[in-house]
């Protein structure tokens, strides 16, 4: 009995063995396999995957796209596991940075180099380098300083979209004085809850102390607790912290989630007049605008506070690096670098794209062709301040120190908190 | 000639045996080899894939077994009775000491070194871990949460499995209450967002809570942002989900008082109260110990309450959450893995308590 069992046991264990050995013999001349983990999931992953097709159909690579919403636990838990993809998609250079530092990524080669010098603007470079030697390809960006606001309701109230900050605050007492709430603001996302605030800060300090001192305060040679970061804080204070200026004051602000913070603009008559986030932020509407995104919304870039700096451009996106290094990985990122990997998606929407070379015409509505204009055209472009900060700060006490600052927490506190924490 | 073939035949034999005793491992570990490399290597189809590694699985732990125990038997009677046990247990230590032991001591080495686990800190980590103020912010939440979380679930508990002994309904009330031990907490992390969720004045609630405020005439409130009372609300989660526990362990107990005491307290003239202070409770009081230290190591333990609820913010932040931060946001891999020893050295005096209250009642 016993012995029968163990026959059994053994032919079951070795009969699929054997099975899939001779499969693997038989098959045809081996797959080649490209995988790629990326932070998009759902419908962005579709898109993803619908636009590297024309690359699968030219070579006959075979690309695997994996997301996940933990990607940026889950990629250092692979990366440490030895279980690394070949190619990964980081939001954020820091990241980057650590695994640079780490030494677990290809540098980027000559021929691919060579696409990036002439493909990109040089910032995009410089965001995918460390310590001097290039690692990433930007593929997918995203531009953050727009303001969004209901159309049809604009044109009924006669308001006219703001030039400078003070047409911005004129228009905003006009709304006040109107009975009307001028901005819409949520901050709450979760894990991380506070983001939109660390945006209007970069953008704000970007406007008022200009692209050089942006990029000392994010090495921290311009210390958290400066004068001119407490400055930007304050003018965000003037608005955020003034419960006529934001639709249900500090509460609403901890407590809307950033996604449906919008939502307000679309009621009738609208509870809520302005909404400044990034492009994306349109996959958000309610489904009935959507479907007439030119008609019913309205967009303006966050207009400039010191002249000087013109109207800055304030993004963020997706480097992919490399971590095993075969010839059919290389061909795919030299791919990634091209305008043709990002044709498709760019026509079905959702979505910009740093191509110096592109074509504008490929943007299915005014909206993102302006919006993708302002990106390419944009004399100042600085990537998102805490996706550059280190890990304690930009997605740590920056957040933190947003969520106690509008919850109630003194301003000088909460910044020396931050200085204080940085590694 | 008889012996001489007899001996060509038991060396042959023991030859043979021997022969065997080799070969069957050896047969058994490369198809454990082979299986594993196919599902490390395979591109075959997911489906395929699925099957073996369930076949693999499963019929492994088997072969392991029934191998080790056939060679065990094969060994002389008195040197088989020593080595059976281990048959036994060994695969289970085997995996405690992989995934438990050596992780932990893994992660004591780790807590002395920096970020990237590259060059020796010292005590750095500790010293961040005794002074940030997060982290003394996380120690008195823990402390509040023991106090508060441990109290209130063994209180409820007590007093629901002291009402409902007095009851026609005793089931159903036990029940009810002990339903929400089902839920996860991450799941009940999820169902307490609604109860707590806010919408300004003039909106429909959609919290249950401010749904009453504003129905009693209130200003609704946004609890998750009122400190320190946005502590209480939480906790008040963890008291939902472990009560049930803690009235169904000292519901058992109550069953083992015996009723010849009470009804002599009862002759003598005891108010009801006397009876539960000064017979029923010394009566059960290693049970609500028992009880009182498993809660005890949840609420030092606690993480998904926190982290689904308000991540932290707000004041909320607790000793788990913050090593969660520490390791997986911020990839400081130092200070996380000092948090979880100082987690653990914490935790171990209360686990050793409990176990011997545990073995005192012969339940270990």
């Amino acid at each position: 009995m016993k012995k029968a069992l163990l026959v059994v046991l053994i032919s079951l264990l070795v009969l699929p063995t054997i099975f899939a050995a001779g499969q693997a013999d038989r098959g045809a001349p081996k797959e080649k396999v490209v995988t790629v983990f990326g932070a998009f999931v759902d419908e962005e992953a579709r898109r993803f995957e619908e636009a590297i097709k024309p690359f699968e159909t030219r070579t006959g690579i075979k690309v695997i796209y994996e997301g996940s919403k933990d990607f940026e636990t889950l990629i250092n838990v692979r990366v440490e596991g030895g279980n690394a993809p070949d190619i990964a998609g980081l939001p954020q250079p820091g990241l980057m940075n650590n695994f640079a530092e780490k030494g677990n990524l290809v540098p980027i080669w000559s021929s691919l180099e060579a696409l990036i010098d002439k493909n990109y603007a040089p910032v995009w470079k410089d965001l995918g380098s460390y310590k001097g030697v290039a690692y990433g390809v930007f593929h997918r960006v995203n531009a953050k300083s727009f303001v969004w606001y209901p159309k049809k309701a604009w044109q009924r109230a006669g308001y006219q979209v703001p030039e400078t900050w003070d047409e911005l605050l004129a228009l905003m007492d006009k709304m006040v004085a109107n009975g009307h709430t001028p901005w819409a603001v949520g901050i709450e996302a979760g894990g991380a809850t506070g983001w939109v605030g660390t945006d209007w800060i970069e953008d704000i300090m970007l406007r008022t102390v200009g692209p050089e001192v942006y990029d000392k305060w994010v090495s921290n040679e311009l210390p958290f607790n400066a004068p001119e970061v407490k400055n930007a804080f304050e003018i965000l204070g003037k608005i955020w912290l003034n419960p006529r200026y934001v639709y249900g004051g500090k509460n609403t602000i901890l407590t809307t989630s950033f996604g449906d913070a919008q939502r307000p603009m679309f009621d009738t008559p609208p509870k809520a007049w302005m909404h400044r986030q990034g492009n994306f932020i349109t996959g958000f509407f309610p489904d009935a605008i959507q479907k007439n995104l030119e008609e019913e919304v309205g967009v303006f870039a966050l207009p400039g506070i010191n002249p000087a700096y013109g109207i800055p451009v304030l993004g963020g996106g997706d480097q992919f690096v490399v971590f095993h290094d075969r010839p059919e990985v290389r061909e795919f990122m030299e791919f990634l670098a091209t305008w043709e990997s990002g044709e498709l998606w760019a026509k079905t929407g959702g979505a910009l794209f740093p191509y110096l070379n592109q074509d504008l015409n490929a943007y299915p509505n005014v909206i993102e062709r302006s919006l993708a204009e302002a990106l390419v055209n944009a004399k100042v472009f600085r990537f998102d301040a805490s996706d550059l900060m280190p890990a304690q700060v930009g997605a740590g006490t920056f957040w933190e120190g947003i969520v106690d600052w509008v919850n109630g927490k003194n301003l000088d506190a909460v910044l020396n908190d931050i200085q204080k924490s940085w590694p | 000639m008889k012996t001489k073939g007899g001996l060509l035949h038991t060396t042959l034999v023991t030859v043979g045996r021997i022969a065997i005793s080799i070969l069957i491992p050896l047969v058994a570990f490369v198809i454990l080899w082979g299986g594993f490399i196919f599902l490390r290597d395979s591109n075959a189809p997911q489906s395929v894939i699925a099957i073996v590694a369930i076949i693999w699985g499963v019929g492994g732990v088997a072969l392991l077994f029934f191998v080790a125990d056939w060679l065990v038997n094969r060994a002389p009677v008195n040197i088989a009775k020593k080595l059976q046990p281990f048959v036994f247990v060994g695969p289970a230590l085997a995996i405690l000491a992989w995934y438990l032991f050596f992780p932990t001591v893994r992660s004591l080495y780790l807590s002395f070194f920096d970020a990237y686990s590259k060059s020796f800190v010292g005590l750095e980590n500790y010293i961040f871990a005794f002074t940030d103020s997060k982290m003394l912010e996380s120690f008195t939440n823990n402390l509040l949460w023991i106090i508060l979380g441990t109290g209130g679930s063994v209180g409820c508990g007590l007093l629901i499995a002291l009402l409902a002994d007095r009851s026609k309904f005793e089931k159903a009330f036990k029940s009810l209450i002990f339903m929400p031990m089902a839920i996860s907490f991450v799941g009940a992390g999820v169902i307490w967002r609604f109860v707590y969720a806010y919408k300004p004045a003039g909106e429909d609630q959609l919290g249950i809570l401010n749904a009453l405020v504003t129905l009693l005439g209130g200003e609704p409130k946004a609890w998750f942002t009122l400190q320190p009372w946005n502590n209480i609300f939480l906790i008040i989660i963890l008291v939902w989900l472990q009560t049930g526990y803690a009235m169904v362990i000292i519901s058992a107990a109550l069953k083992g008082v015996p009723s010849t005491i009470i009804e002599a307290g009862r002759i003598d003239g005891a108010s009801e109260l006397k009876i539960v202070g000064r017979i029923i409770i010394p009566h059960i009081l290693s049970t609500i110990v028992t009880v009182a230290t498993t809660i005890i190591i949840i609420s030092l333990k606690i993480f998904d309450i926190v982290f689904t609820m308000t991540n932290g913010n707000y004041g909320t932040e607790v000793i788990a959450s913050m090593q969660y931060k520490q390791m997986f946001r911020f990839y400081h891999y130092g200070r996380g893995s000092a948090i979880a020893i100082v987690l653990v050295i914490a935790v171990i005096p209360v686990m050793w308590y409990n176990l011997r209250q545990f073995s005192k009642q012969e339940g270990f």
